[in-house]
């Protein structure tokens, strides 16, 4: 405790104030040299403010107490943390996409001597050196914006080491890997920690938690839940910790499907995308597709979605065949498309919650002269507000104004009011805290139940398989294989996932 | 939470701050110049003046506003403007021989020529920018040389002027007292902020303008609704033409250069914000009067116009600073 | 050799290539070195402003108030030096002084208000152009001293027939300004974080760039070349008039452009902004060359500019849907 060489980090006591919101209420939080901490918490739970606090970018409220290698402050500057050997790896990387891969790594050279000229065979040779201590590797002379999104998460975990960091804070830095470069990732921190750095480790991924973290610590609506030994956890008792609750509903399900064929895929191809799709799915099916990133599904929806043409095959709604110009024809056709970039692609922020649910059918609310009818537009509206449970004093105000999983209702409110015959979620669940994911997938259920064909894709293999009635593995663009919650385990069905890549 | 005494003022303010502040500012230039120059501002003259001088600005930044709604921008509008102008006054030029010809109808086709032609540049920016995908800023740039460049071609540089009676009605006439480019205004800032507000081919330029890819993915046609308000754009810079050119009894290319920044100032300052995504029409109307009034009220007070001009530059790097405090 | 096809530069030189084959073939003045010298002597103004153009894109920002600036500079100087007399390094000077007051003006507007400065700069354009006219009256200046009439040459040529060629001081200025700023951007460290700026605004922000200073760079450096730039031209008119050079900002944008600077920020290389200079400068010599009637130059360059960032976009749509494929198996 306190001055104890082998905590490279303390904190005591520490709060932070927006306005009259307490976002962090008197935590105490150490990290022992060399460990990696994992970081656990829900949206809002303050693991983001805590991290701010830490890089210097917030400066905590009286009273709070940072340590950190022995020396006490009171609050940091982005400037005085770098200097203590603390590196924030955000989840957006903040890279240059405009300049080198060597540029990028070495790029702290150009806040020191600053009127001195650029030296880059001294910063060549500091990213080359960098990488060699990570046992990395990545054309220095590559353009930040030509690399994948794995290779760009190694640049930036590079800079950070390139500076002499004594400890690495990484926030949600397996969002958009997929598996393969996700266990390529963990070995690297494990890489990371034999050379002496500590590293926290900001996610609310179960597993990747598990796997590779020291220790646990849970915060909730700004409250430490409690810091515990990986060892002493299990998925159940940290979502206990994380949400409070306890949740059911780990089973699969299984039912039986008697619903006539609403979609059916027939040989379907699209260069460089996928090849030789064929699937159908009932009425009050959920359809499961999963596999490793990139491996066309996404495309594949499009595709049915009438975004992204396919070159050959057909597609099939009710035994008719039907060839979608635009997405605005296959959603008159039934087909709904969830995608899963919510911020990007789902909803438009700024803009109020009652535009955002009717933007899919605008052009179904109007009168003879093309105008929108306020009275069923305001009505429609308000009925699918209550009806979803989307928590909000007044739906003219802008959908960034609600939370992550308030968001996502919304985003399903639009689609459902489109009617569908078959809704598409693409990852639905991602970023969203455990409660809600659970209430999603409640209503997916019901909707099931209902009557709607529903695709689930994810690279969740859990979430998958306790939702699906029928689960598609593809890999490169092709089914590789089908199943059943009902056939096999889910460890099962994890290790087919896994496996899918290496046989093709 | 602390209760505020709600009176509608108050209510207004709350639910539409930026329009308040217009409304207020709009109230205040009046009373202000009302007061400053007394006899002179407040007059039926002055004010028939800035009714007859305001609509072709007027039309000219509704036709730039809209085209900002979506995140872009027409920086041809004044171009397409004269070119439209040229045409039609070549035309009626042409075609008008002696006391026998249809004057009627041949103003007729030749304002519609005129209008044609301006549809098309607005055409060809809506290709240029949604299906090419060239940034809108240089996509208007290209097209406003280009235009720039025909007209000078076909005039040599030389005026084309004496119009015909019934073009003149247009800009000088008016109709019930009312002049008649006022009455092209009315009609085009109705119009046009109807079709904004409750036709999803206009709202959905708002949708655009925050975020263009969720819009697309809603089912929205983002290319052809970009497409359709550019047609519209150089459509309007059409209308505006015809008014101008009747005015000034003359087209040529060059015409209102000094209009295409204010049109950005009126439309900003109207509360259309340069990213995308907010602003209405009778924002830009609001803040056109009051540019107007300053600029006239000045001018009666013997301030030259080219203060008013700073002052107009003035008041636009205010709002947005007003803007900026009222993000945080 | 691929990497060297996608570079806009190389299209620049290939376009810039065929024209002058096609103008030396056709006429005998084009490829006279006389001709070239005062070609560029002419573009040498608008061959600087671009120069501080291409800085403010590459940081993310523009500037459309640089020919207001420019023209006070103008007015400044000649009154100044009119009336008190100096010699052409105080003529300089005073332009650049000027310049980078009024361009400090713009750094510390955009700073503070954080965003649009694109409609920032329109209005200090305003205010700018509305001050000048209403102290100037619109008045033109051409009573300069003598001395600022006389040819201000560095290095002089001359050919074995006699025929003399001059580098004058502003051709002169506008070389040095094209290496001083490529060396900015590419060897020190300020020009580095202006294209990081540009890249990632916030990246830079959290990296502890002193994003004050970067913008203050940016614009002053702007305003001073539009100052120095402004000199070149009265230099070369001998005459200063209120909308000489107001008027002309989309000129220098359509240089650097068409030299490969994208409105986006992050890109932009000094090569392709003397190329694109380069490249309307030749167009315009080549219009009155051909005997074509001047009124097709605007046409010309219209054309070229379109046809030039359609290309860009088109190319970039392409290389983006590149970027998403899979490798099916």
């Amino acid at each position: 405790m306190g001055e104890s060489p082998s905590y490279v980090l303390d904190l005591k006591n520490v709060s932070k104030s927006y306005g009259g919101v307490k976002a962090l209420k008197n935590v105490d939080f150490d990290l022992k040299k060399g460990e990696i901490h994992c970081l656990v918490g829900e949206n809002g739970s303050g693991k983001s403010t805590l991290i701010k606090i830490i890089s210097g970018a917030e400066i905590p409220d009286h009273g709070s107490e940072l340590n950190i290698r022995g020396q006490r402050f009171k609050s940091l500057t982005p400037i005085k943390s770098v200097e203590m050997g603390i590196q924030v790896i955000y989840q957006d990387l903040s890279l240059f996409p405009n300049l080198s891969v060597y540029e990028n790594i070495a790029i702290s050279e150009y806040n020191i001597n600053r009127f001195s000229p650029v030296n880059r065979k001294k910063m060549k040779q500091m990213a080359l050196e960098a990488m060699k201590k990570i046992n990395v590797s990545i054309n220095p002379n590559k353009l930040v914006r030509e690399l994948s999104i794995a290779d760009k998460q190694v640049v930036a975990i590079t800079r950070a080491i390139a500076t002499d960091a004594e400890l690495i804070i990484m926030d949600e830095p397996t969002a958009s890997l997929s598996k393969y470069e996700i266990d390529e990732l963990l070995q690297l921190i494990k890489r990371l920690q034999q050379k002496g750095l500590t590293i926290v480790f900001v996610s609310h991924k179960l597993d990747e938690i598990m796997s590779i973290s020291q220790r646990v610590t849970v915060l909730r609506d700004g409250d430490k839940i409690g810091t515990h030994d990986a060892e002493a956890l299990d998925e159940r008792k940290i979502e206990r910790l994380m949400t409070g609750r306890e949740f059911e509903n780990k089973m699969p399900m299984i039912r039986e499907i008697t619903g006539q064929t609403v979609l059916e895929l027939k040989n379907l191809s699209r260069k460089n995308n996928y090849k030789d799709i064929s699937l159908e799915v009932r009425e009050g099916e959920i359809l499961g597709i999963t596999g490793l990133m990139g491996s066309g599904r996404t495309e594949l929806a499009l595709s049915i979605f009438g975004m992204n043409k396919p070159d050959s095959g057909e597609i099939r709604m009710y035994g008719k065949a039907v060839s979608f110009k635009n997405n605005h024809e296959a959603i008159r056709s039934g087909i709904a498309y969830v995608p899963e970039d919510r911020l990007t692609e789902g909803l438009i922020l700024p803009q109020p919650i009652s535009t955002n649910m009717i933007v899919p059918v605008m052009d179904r609310l109007v009168n003879g002269i093309k105008a929108l009818k306020k009275r069923e537009k305001d009505a429609l509206v308000g009925k699918w507000v209550g009806d979803i449970g989307v928590k909000t004093k007044n739906p003219e105000n802008a959908v960034q104004t609600l939370s992550g999983g308030n968001q996502q209702k919304v985003v399903l409110a639009k689609w459902l009011i489109t009617n569908p015959k078959v809704l598409i979620l693409d990852n639905p669940t991602v970023g969203v805290d455990i409660a809600a994911k659970n209430s999603i997938y409640e209503i997916m259920k019901k909707l099931a139940g209902e009557g709607l064909a529903i695709i689930l894709i994810t690279d969740e293999v859990p979430e998958v398989y306790r939702n699906s009635d029928r689960v598609l593995i593809m890999s490169r663009g092709r089914i590789i294989d089908e199943t059943s919650p009902d056939r096999i385990s889910e460890k099962e069905l994890n290790e087919k996932v896994i496996g899918g890549v290496l046989s093709v | 939470m602390s209760l505020k005494k709600t009176n509608p003022f108050s209510e207004l303010y709350r639910k539409y701050p930026n329009f308040s502040l217009l409304i207020g500012l709009f109230l205040l230039t009046l009373i202000l110049f009302s007061f400053m120059v007394p006899g002179k501002f407040f007059t039926l003259s002055n004010f028939s003046s800035i009714a007859f001088q305001l609509p072709e600005l007027g039309i000219l930044t509704i036709a730039m506003a809209i085209t900002m709604l979506s995140g872009g921008i027409n920086l041809s509008i004044i171009a397409t403007a004269n070119l439209s102008g040229i045409v039609m006054a070549s035309i009626m030029k042409a075609m008008i021989q002696g006391q026998g010809s249809p004057v009627g109808l041949i103003i007729t086709l030749a304002v519609l020529a005129g209008f044609g032609c301006s549809l098309l540049v607005g055409l060809a920016n809506g290709i240029i920018i949604a299906f090419i995908g060239v940034s809108p800023i240089l996509a208007t740039l290209g097209t406003m040389t280009l235009v720039n460049g025909i007209s000078i071609l076909s005039t040599k540089g030389y005026v084309i002027s004496g119009l015909p009676d019934g073009m003149l009605f247009i800009g000088n006439g008016s109709i019930l007292g009312i002049p008649v480019p006022f009455v092209i205004f009315a009609v085009v800032a109705l119009l046009v902020g109807f079709w904004l507000k409750n036709m999803p081919s206009g709202l959905s330029n708002y949708l655009i303008g925050s975020n263009e890819t969720a819009t697309r993915y809603s089912g929205v046609n983002t290319k052809a609704v970009i497409m359709k308000t550019h047609i519209l754009s150089g459509l309007l810079s059409g209308v505006a033409a015809m008014i101008m050119i009747s005015r000034f009894n003359s087209a040529r290319a060059g015409y209102a250069e000094s209009y295409l920044l204010v049109t950005v100032l009126a439309s900003v300052f109207g509360g259309v914000d340069p990213s995308g995504g907010f602003g209405k029409v009778g924002g830009v109307v609001l803040s056109l009067f009051i540019l107007q009034m300053v600029s006239s009220g000045l001018n009666l007070l013997g301030v030259s116009s080219f203060i008013s001009v700073t002052l107009w530059g003035v008041l636009l790097i205010g709002i947005m600073i007003v803007q900026k405090y009222q993000r945080k | 050799m691929s990497n060297l096809l996608k570079k806009n530069e190389f299209y620049l030189v290939i376009v810039i290539f065929a024209l002058v084959l096609f103008l030396g073939i056709t006429t005998d003045q084009f490829l006279d070195p006389g001709n070239l010298l005062e070609l560029f002597t002419s573009y040498s103004f608008l061959g600087t402003m671009s120069a501080g153009m291409l800085i403010v894109l590459i940081s993310g920002g523009i500037d459309l108030s640089f020919t207001a600036t420019a023209t006070i500079s103008q007015y400044v100087m000649s009154t100044l030096i009119i009336e008190y007399g100096g010699n052409i390094f105080i003529a300089y000077l005073i332009g650049a002084g000027v310049g980078v007051g009024l361009g400090l003006v713009n750094g510390l507007l955009i700073h503070f208000i954080k965003k649009h400065p694109l409609i920032i700069t329109i209005a200090t354009l305003n205010i700018f152009n509305g001050l000048l006219m209403y102290f100037t009256k619109g008045k033109w200046i051409y009573n300069f001293p003598m001395w600022f009439s006389d040819p201000h040459d560095v290095m002089v040529f001359e050919s074995a027939e006699g025929y003399i060629y001059p580098i004058t001081l502003p051709l002169f200025l506008f070389f040095i300004i094209f290496v001083i700023t490529a060396l900015i951007l590419k060897y020190t460290k300020i020009g580095r974080k202006i294209y990081a700026l540009g890249g990632n605004k916030e990246a830079a922000r959290r990296m502890g760039f002193n994003i004050f200073g970067l913008t203050l760079f940016v614009y002053g450096f702007m305003g001073l070349l539009a100052g120095i730039g402004s000199v070149s031209h009265a230099l070369i008119v001998q005459t200063v008039a209120p909308n000489a050079i107001v008027g002309k900002e989309l000129d220098v944008i359509a240089a650097v452009v068409l030299g490969g600077a994208s409105m986006d920020g992050g890109s932009g290389t000094v090569i392709g902004t003397f190329l694109g200079v380069a490249l309307v400068a030749i167009i315009s010599n080549a219009v009155i060359l051909l005997g074509i009637p001047s009124y097709w130059y605007q046409i010309l360059l219209g054309t070229i500019i379109v046809i030039s960032v359609s290309i860009t976009a088109i190319n970039n749509k392409r290389n983006m849907k590149k970027e998403a494929e899979i490798n099916v198996a």
